[in-house]
């Protein structure tokens, strides 16, 4: 069996989790060469309706384009961690934006405030997706954090490529932070 | 079909936006439509690319319109194609039929999603493979091709010119909301590496062109407006020269060489995908984004020691009757996944003639068939 990953980036309408799955599929498919399907689900409204991006990354050609069981599952609303936390295959990683989950399903899953650091760090709200990606990249691995660079320069409008460099940085620090703040504690392996 | 993929470097490109890519390949300069999710983004390209091509891009006040206009435009020399969805597929149908009798060549993509009527605007459907068949009124042949990854959006959309050039008929595409959405890398091929297929034109000195003489293909020499060749176009039924007739010498003919000219050439227009059929016992007859999760799952009986094969129909109509009859000879059982009732699943039983035994899979709750519901059921049969 070749080995296929399954990421689900899930939220609302308008968190950019579409433009999110596409950085994504182009940084492993285009950059890294890989097979590659970017799926979406959303309801008719432009903003707020429940929206899920999926991205299908495989070492051969991708029959069935939609997730079965997430490797990956990023949730950047309570409602979305709620409906898919357990569809995650055994083992996954789930993300959430801690922001804006307040209530977390299980202690494994890794909570960072992409939308406060969007906000704070890197001025605009409206980047929490970015972040979300840099750190999303830096804690699975799925993507080399070169490819995703290149693969959100040549996505995001012009004149905003600064802007969204420092969202992917701030959002890979916060991973890195959580991942050297997990190695410190001696956690039990099972 | 086209298989080479040469050259050049990778895009990601969704359903949609491949098809603008294989209509500009296969020569299309002129597209009319009316936007519908989840066929905008058709509509979105085109007026992008096509302008910077010397074509036009125009945008109708609704879908009676955009067919109206695309017939003209084909009429006038030009390739042409419009998009749309459920709703305005609709509204297509008389039009439609007109492209049909008039022998316009045209392409219409239809990207299915929830119906009737506005239904399920967001999510997947294949609920109008009949009327892609019978949607417009009249007896009448016609060609509909169904897609299923996004390279098939490009390879496809380009062979639906080359029929609708090479017979002289209307094609329409029938994809869904998954694959027209579903972003996938792909290497568009050079120009060159593609065949095109142009109409046939008059040579004869324009006095002498009979527009609608019957030819030993079915098909004649299509005259451009504005070229010399002045002929009579009309949707009623017409001899030789294009004007009406109701004298029944000059109606039969007519009507035998509009079905003739699609009938005799079934081979080259019915194109199937057979994977893992030569030893299988069950069989399952798919198309659309439901041929993927099929795929899936034939891999999956097999690994659990099922034999299983898939049979992917790429036209679904003219129904591709002859390459699927001797599987059901040959196997214990026919699966039918669809996003309908059955809607094609009626066309295999039909054929079938109770050779094996036919079930079907139905989903209609605008949500896709999972590899696993098809797997359940291979299991069972």
């Amino acid at each position: 069996m070749a080995k296929r990953v399954e990421i689900r980036l899930a939220g609302s309408g308008g968190q950019g989790l579409i433009l999110a799955g596409v950085i994504l599929a182009e940084a492993a498919g285009i950059h890294e060469g890989k097979f590659v399907a970017q799926t979406q689900s959303y309801g008719p409204e432009a903003r707020g309706g429940a929206s899920k991006s999926e991205v299908v990354i495989s070492d051969e050609a991708i029959d069935y384009p939609k997730a079965v069981k997430p490797d990956v599952l990023l949730c950047l609303n309570q409602k979305a961690c709620d409906t898919y936390i357990f569809d995650v295959k055994p083992g996954g990683t789930v993300i959430v934006d801690e922001t804006l989950v307040p209530h977390l399903p299980t202690s494994r899953a890794v909570a960072i405030p992409f939308t406060h650091i969007a906000r704070e760090e890197v001025g605009r709200d409206m980047l929490a997706n970015i972040v979300a990606l840099g750190a999303l990249a830096a804690l699975t691995g799925i993507v080399s954090l070169e490819s995703l660079e290149a693969a959100v320069l040549a996505r995001v409008p012009r004149g905003t490529e600064e802007l969204n460099r420092k969202a992917l940085k701030a959002g890979i620090n916060a991973a890195q932070k959580h991942l050297s703040a997990k190695t410190a504690q001696t956690a039990p392996e099972w | 079909m086209i298989n080479s993929q040469i050259m050049s470097h990778p895009v990601l490109l969704q359903g949609n936006e491949a098809m603008v890519e294989g209509a500009l390949a296969a020569g299309c300069r002129f597209f009319a439509g009316y936007p519908i999710t989840p066929a905008t983004e058709i509509s979105e390209a085109m007026s992008i690319k096509l302008p910077a091509l010397g074509g036009t891009f125009i945008q109708m006040e609704d879908e009676i319109a955009s067919m109206g206009a695309i017939i003209g435009a084909s009429l006038a020399g030009v390739k042409s194609m419009t998009a749309t969805s459920g709703p305005g597929f609709s509204l297509m149908q008389e039009n439609l039929g007109f492209a049909v009798i008039a022998e316009v060549p045209c392409v219409i993509v239809n990207v299915m999603r929830g119906g009737p009527s506005t239904g399920l605007p967001t999510h997947v459907s294949q609920g109008d493979v009949q009327q892609a068949r019978w949607g417009t009124h009249g007896d009448h042949p016609i060609i509909v091709l169904s897609v299923s990854d996004t390279w098939e959006c490009f390879a496809l959309t380009v062979k639906a010119f080359n029929l609708s050039e090479e017979f002289r008929t209307p094609v329409i595409i029938l994809s869904d909301e998954v694959v027209a959405h579903t972003r996938e890398k792909i290497i568009l091929p050079n120009p060159e590496e593609l065949e095109i297929v142009d109409r046939l034109k008059p040579t004869m000195p324009p006095e002498w062109y009979i527009p609608y003489e019957d030819t030993p293909r079915g098909v004649p020499p299509m005259g451009i407006f504005g070229d010399g060749y002045r002929y009579h176009v009309t949707g009623l039924i017409h001899d030789v020269r294009g004007f009406p007739t109701e004298r029944p010498d000059e109606i039969v003919p007519f009507m035998e060489r509009l079905f003739r000219k699609i009938n005799q050439h079934f081979a080259e227009i019915q194109m199937v995908e057979e994977y893992l059929t030569a030893d299988a016992e069950v069989l399952v007859a798919a198309y659309g984004a439901v041929a993927r999760s099929a795929k899936r799952a034939v891999d999956d009986a097999r690994s659990r020691g099922v034999k299983a094969g898939l049979f992917k129909l790429i036209t679904l109509w003219p129904f591709p009757r002859r390459v699927l009859e001797p599987h059901l000879r040959q196997v214990r059982a026919v699966l039918v996944p669809e996003l309908n009732k059955g809607q094609i699943a009626r066309e295999v039983k039909r054929i079938n003639q109770g050779a094996t035994r036919v079930e079907t899979l139905s989903r209609i709750d605008g949500r896709l068939i999972t590899p696993d519901e098809i797997l359940a059921r291979l299991l069972k049969l």
